[in-house]
């Protein structure tokens, strides 16, 4: 099984420097990229199906060639690596960001030469200490090497790149409002239209790339469009880093094939349940997932199949609920998440989410009355997409509408019996 | 006599060198906060509105930045900032232990400092290593897999 994104990985707590990173090939797939046509890239990551690894989903190459390219396009350009993961049950992107920075960086610089950027941000949320330390390290020795800045690699392209660390909101990851970060604002989400791929950064064109979307590039580059599709299990190219956690034996993260399914992750990789615990449910990628339960084991765990089952691949990390963990303690935890990551901007998030929060508050303190549950339902409608800014609120309603169809009697026992059953 | 200024003239040119790299003097708006309470550990009112004046904005708007994010703190904070991971799988794993520990040990609630001026005590969302929950950040150290045993241990170090 091949593991392009982790196969280098020393884990002996240093990361790759750049010699290292040299030796198994590095910087090779650059030197092939600069002597191709910037649209050739573009077509060969298109082709590829590399689709944003962040969440979405979205085909990476569509996105890039989506850029105003040639001689009257806008200038100057900008490159943004989103690395900003700080999705409750996602961790994935801080593997290739603290072991190899250098595959990052030179994935951003082919993104950046596709797109003919001559500027280019890495950003870093702030609790990603020891990532932001690689990076640093990592582009002070790409600069020396002549890998970034004027003239890369005696190509002509001039190249300048940059870590931005955060100071701190789960906004910041959606797309528009790490823009606005960037340009020192609060970070509130964007209309669209017009899309970042048109109007950006400072109001160029930009495109933002997740770190392991980023660090696929390379190795396309390289291996070629065919090879990528052929390391997965789906119609989908490509591997994934999946991860566990929860009370399951071997929590962790693997580099495995897109496709893999739910049952492998968890029987396989995550060593199963621990003792005296059964499974229940679990958020196939993140906070801002549905529910998958037992049926939905043998689902492949790519954006196609995961959808078709009702939910979202998100990014690929699962949170496992077990039988001795309260799913509305769950959910209620989420949504306090949620609410207090609100930036306020619509109303529908800023006051929609509170409520939530605050009825299921009542519920796991015995409070809850029945009609409660109705009010959930009506709030899941209410802050579903296209009734609100940003995908925030309708992300913190995928758990919760999930939850309420999956475990609606765990719900009912919370009311008709006044206290939580996990606490009694 | 003029009050004096609390931002150092080493302050205002490590912002001023930030803002030469953007378009618009305000894009530092950000990392001016970062530089103010690099130096002072917190962002005061009055060194608030000098890092406004140096980028040319309104006090009002650099405060609306500065209350935005999460880790620029408007009130002192003490010598170690605890952050306790409050997420989804560290409260799966027994975060509520670890900061019943805390708020026991500490004698404090979230958002308070101790007398002594050593730790505040905040929460933050995620921190991105769930399968290490529960976890916690002091300053910039990540301590995970955390027990009230390894918790007693770990907060001796910080003096």
């Amino acid at each position: 099984m091949e593991r392009p994104l982790t196969q280098h990985i020393k884990n002996d707590g240093t990361w790759l420097n750049l010699k290292e990173y040299e030796k198994t090939g590095g910087y090779q797939a650059l030197r092939k990229a600069l002597s191709m046509p910037p649209e050739e890239l573009t077509t060969l990551v298109k082709d590829s199906g590399l689709k944003g690894r962040g969440g979405a989903g979205f085909s990476t190459g569509m996105k890039w060639s989506f850029v105003p390219m040639g001689r009257k396009a806008p200038t100057p350009k900008y490159f943004v690596v989103n690395g900003d993961e700080m999705e409750p049950g996602s961790f994935k992107d801080r593997l290739l960001l603290e072991e190899n920075p250098h595959q990052l960086i030179e994935g951003a610089i082919i993104g950046a030469y596709a797109i003919q950027a001559n500027f280019s941000y890495i950003f870093l949320r702030w609790a990603y200490h020891r990532a932001a330390k690689a990076i640093t390290q990592a582009l002070q020795e790409a600069v020396e090497a002549g890998y970034l800045g004027e003239n890369v690699m005696g190509s002509g392209f001039n190249l300048d790149m940059s870590l931005h660390i955060s100071v701190g909101r789960y906004m910041c990851g959606e797309e528009t409002a790490l823009l606005n970060a960037l340009e020192g604002k609060r970070a509130n989400p964007r209309a669209k239209p017009p899309f970042p791929v048109v109007s950006g950064l400072f109001g160029k064109p930009t495109v933002v790339n997740n770190v392991e979307t980023v660090s696929n590039v390379p190795h396309i580059i390289v291996n070629g469009a065919e090879w990528f599709l052929q390391l997965s299990k789906s119609e989908e190219g490509g591997t994934k880093l999946y991860g566990a956690s929860g009370r399951v034996k071997t929590p962790g993260l693997w580099e495995l094939p897109l496709g893999t399914t739910l049952r492998e992750l968890l029987e396989v990789h995550a060593g199963g349940m621990q003792d005296g615990y059964n499974f229940k449910g679990a958020l196939p990628g993140g906070g801002s997932t549905d529910f998958l339960t037992t049926e939905h084991l043998d689902v492949p765990m790519d954006f196609k199949n995961v959808e078709q089952a009702g939910s979202r691949l998100g990014t690929g990390t699962i949170t496992v609920l077990d039988d001795k963990t309260c799913p509305v303690g769950m959910v209620r935890n989420l949504e306090h998440f949620f609410a207090q990551e609100s930036c306020g901007w619509c109303t529908p998030c800023r006051e929609g989410l509170p409520w939530t929060a605050k009825i299921l508050d009542a519920l796991e303190d015995g409070r809850g009355k029945m009609e409660d549950l109705d009010i959930l339902t009506f709030q899941t409608r209410y802050m579903a997409p296209g009734n609100t800014f940003c995908a925030l609120a309708p992300g913190a309603m995928e758990p919760l509408q999930s939850a309420l169809k999956y475990f609606r009697e765990d719900f009912e026992k919370h009311i008709h019996e006044h206290t939580c059953p996990w606490k009694s | 006599m003029a009050e004096e200024n609390i931002l150092s003239e080493k302050e205002i040119t490590e912002i001023r060198e930030i803002y030469s790299h953007f378009p618009l003097k305000s894009a530092a708006c950000i990392e001016g906060l970062k530089v103010v309470q690099k130096y002072h550990r917190w962002v005061s009112d009055k060194a608030l509105k000098e890092l406004a004046a140096i980028l040319e904005m309104s006090p009002d708007a650099v405060d609306s930045v500065a209350t935005y994010y999460s880790l620029i703190f408007r009130k002192p904070v003490g010598r170690h900032v605890i952050l306790v991971c409050n997420s989804m799988s560290c409260w799966i794993m027994g975060y509520e232990e670890i900061l019943a520990f805390l708020k026991g040990k500490l004698g404090i609630e979230y958002g308070e400092t101790t007398p002594d001026d050593r730790f505040t005590l905040l929460a933050i969302p995620c921190l991105g290593t769930c399968d290490h929950a529960p976890a916690l950040i002091i300053d910039e150290d990540l301590h995970r897999d955390l027990t009230p045993n390894k918790l007693e241990e770990i907060l001796k170090k910080y003096e």
